[in-house]
């Protein structure tokens, strides 16, 4: 095969193992970077060889092969070896030859734990957002520093800082590779999954125009997503959170109009959204419901999307099942804007006027003070009470408030038609509009 | 990107052969492989072209044929669906194939999914935007 | 049931010819009532086999040949999947699919689990082969 053939097959492989092989070594050895080197080596290894012998057979044990015997000259210069084997419960100082294959049992054994600790050290608190991320993409997502940085639009060299810092930053912690247990599990899953939750938002928000890795990153959080399902399957937001990503994933190819502008989701073409996906959210749901997890964050916000996802129409939407399902959310993480979204499901559910009350309760949540949907649907909830002069006003606020110049013309245009409809109503001529 | 990948025929799965445990074992044990690491969307297997019908389309008009129908080697017993970020990730994984399936014997195709990202641009393209088929890059 | 309807290829969709404006449209609305009537489960395109592949498993040896293939007409060029009631009901969907001009629609039936039926993922699948094993290999 040539050398670029070549290449591309091992950047597959490497996508495929990688995890996997970090995991293992890093049980070895005891430390995350070092592992990341060692799997390194064995990637140049496969470099230098695979062009011409071609790709093995069993590439990942290939890999694991050639790194474990460097695994092993690491642990004898640290002097490890001996307590190492003594944890493994082999007896090993005396039979160094055989060491390889009793490593093999006890790593087969243990591979789905492995990269079960590996996604919790990945995600520890201990290291900044951005290092978490970072970190998780590339021994995780077996994503390369270039393709970390061109979804994040940062150059590589940020990215690899950041990699070495979080590396060197878990080890001077001395964070041990292990999974936490007990009380400490439910605050380290919650990292993990907010770390998940957020490359998936990364790729999830980006607007038009943007390089087509974005939609990857979606791709590479809902497999981070499914992997942890199948490590750990028997939390329930974990399947919570995968619900939830593959049902906002279902819609990626209507969210988008013609000339590449934001359509709502109420406006979108549902022909366009991913049954597939759809199913499998549904499925993933069920599976977070039935570990009793029904009231869990995730699985709630999942439960409202499924909602929009099961109308074929978006008039037989059940807006009052949303309504019901935002108010246990905010009971479970109570937020001003789940109030706000609860707002517009109460409204679609019985009218207008059922939002608007808890809506002007919100007006004077200090955290929505600056935020544009507010006065957006206070406007809109105005709009089709028809209270014109308001609404017009409310949609002037909002038009001044968001950095979005989409959807500035969008609600400059809301306040222009309100303007209008006073006019109309009043007999009047309209009113000049506000300055473009 | 995704693909599919389509599990030829052969004479035993058109006639319905069950398969043996050690075949399902091996193939559920492949699965789970790519179940667990993210990659499979969906796969399933097809009931023989006996159970089937084609449907000929001659100037719009539609005629319907019953299965079964000859040529097993250019039907279609199995399908998977996978999401992975080259074809070569999905040879990768194809070559993975459990070896006993087909006695030894099969053929696995492997066909890229049309994603509205792929279009270059165009005039067709262009007009498919505007009728609001297409994002644009 | 399910079933997969496979569109046969072509000469114009190996060379990937793009569909016209009438024919998007024409199948957009197509989908859109597949939906609406909740029999859509998955519909795509598959691009043409020149950018595919296939591995070939034979007297122990495993080789990798790149697209494009011939024969047109043993190629598949695109499908849905689709739940309904009958074969009868599959074959009514695809007497609508609006083929202008010459094509080929072949039906399938889906193998189901018993059990499960359409929800069942590939996840849910695993675990039930998984479990299938297990207890045939406690009966050896």
């Amino acid at each position: 095969m040539t050398v670029s053939d070549a290449h591309r097959a091992i950047d597959a492989v490497w996508r495929i193992e990688s995890a996997r092989l970090i995991a293992g070594l890093a049980r070895i050895v005891g430390d995350v970077g070092a592992a990341e080197d060692l799997a390194q080596d064995a990637l140049v290894a496969a470099l230098e060889r695979w062009p011409e012998s071609g790709v093995p057979d069993n590439p990942g044990a290939w890999l694991m092969a050639t790194a474990k015997h460097r695994a092993i000259d690491l642990l004898r210069r640290r002097s490890l070896l001996q307590r190492k084997h003594e944890q493994l419960g082999h007896e090993l100082a005396d039979r160094q030859e055989s060491a390889v294959p009793d490593l093999d049992a006890a790593l087969d054994d243990h591979v789905g734990d492995d990269l079960l600790r590996l996604m919790f050290t990945a995600c520890h608190p201990v290291l900044s957002t951005d290092a978490r991320v970072a970190l998780t993409l590339r021994l995780v997502g077996g994503l390369t520093t270039e393709e970390i940085a061109r979804a994040y639009l940062v150059p590589a060299s940020t990215v690899a800082q950041r990699i070495v810092r979080a590396k060197r930053t878990l080890a001077e912690a001395g964070i041990p590779f292990e999974v936490p247990r007990g009380a400490e599990l439910a605050a380290r899953l919650s990292s993990v999954l907010e770390v998940i939750y957020l490359v998936f938002n990364e790729g999830y928000a980006a607007t038009a125009g943007d390089d087509w890795m974005r939609p990857a990153l979606c791709e590479d959080a809902l497999r981070l997503g499914r992997i942890l399902a199948g490590l750990a399957p028997e939390e329930p937001e974990v399947h919570g959170l995968v619900a939830l990503m593959e049902i906002q994933a279902s819609r990626s190819r209507a969210r988008l109009g013609p000339s590449g502008e934001p359509v709502l989701l109420l406006d979108q073409n549902r022909a366009r959204w991913d049954q597939l996906l759809i199913r499998r959210g549904l499925e993933a749901l069920r599976r977070a419901e039935a570990l009793g997890g029904r009231e869990g964050s995730y699985a709630l916000q999942a439960a409202i999307a499924a909602c929009h996802a099961r109308a074929h129409v978006a008039e037989d939407t059940d807006w009052e099942r949303i309504a019901a399902l935002y108010a246990a959310l905010a009971r479970t993480e109570p937020s001003p804007v789940v109030e706000l979204n609860r707002a517009v499901a109460l409204s679609m559910a019985f009218g207008p006027a059922a939002g608007l009350e808890l809506v002007d309760e919100l007006r004077s949540e200090p955290a929505l003070r600056t935020y544009h949907l507010l006065p957006a649907v206070r406007g809109d909830l105005l709009d089709r009470l028809g209270r014109w002069r308001e609404a017009r006003t409310e949609f002037e606020r909002a038009a001044a408030l968001t950095r979005n110049a989409r959807e500035r013309e969008v609600l400059t245009q809301r306040a222009v038609e309100c303007a209008r409809r006073e006019a109309d109503a009043l007999r009047v001529p309209a009113p000049a509009g506000p300055e473009a | 990107m995704r693909f599919l990948i389509i599990r030829k025929a052969d004479t035993s799965t058109e006639a319905g052969v069950a398969p043996t445990e050690e075949l399902i074992a091996a193939m559920g044990r492949y699965n789970e492989e790519m179940v667990k690491a993210g990659v499979m969307l969906s796969g399933d297997g097809l009931q023989p072209t006996s159970k089937g019908a084609r449907v000929k389309f001659s100037g719009g008009q539609p005629r319907v044929i019953d299965g079964p129908f000859t040529e097993a080697k250019e039907l279609v017993a199995g399908f998977s669906i996978l999401q992975v970020n080259s074809k070569e990730e999905a040879i990768e994984w194809v070559k993975r194939w459990p070896q006993i399936d087909g006695g030894g014997e099969v053929e696995i195709e492997i066909r890229q999914l049309y994603e509205l990202e792929d279009f270059g641009p165009s005039e067709a393209i262009d007009r498919m935007r505007e009728v609001g088929f297409a994002k644009p890059r | 049931m399910r079933f997969m309807l496979l569109v046969k290829a072509d000469k114009d969709s190996e060379a990937g010819v793009m569909p016209d404006e009438k024919m998007l449209a024409d199948m957009g609305k197509y989908n859109d009532e597949m939906v609406k009537a909740g029999v859509m489960l998955a519909g795509e395109g598959l691009q043409p086999s020149s950018k595919g592949a296939r591995v070939r498993f034979s007297g122990g040896k495993r080789t990798v040949l790149d697209g494009p293939f011939a024969e047109a007409k043993e190629l598949v060029a695109g499908f849905w999947l689709i739940q309904v009631k009958s074969k009868d009901e599959a074959i009514e969907w695809v007497k609508r699919v609006p083929f202008p001009g010459e094509a080929e629609i072949e039906i399938r039936q889906v193998f189901e689990s018993e059990d499960f039926g359409p929800e069942f993922t590939p996840e849910l699948r695993a675990q039930e082969e998984r479990q299938r094993a297990q207890i045939a290999a406690q009966r050896r």
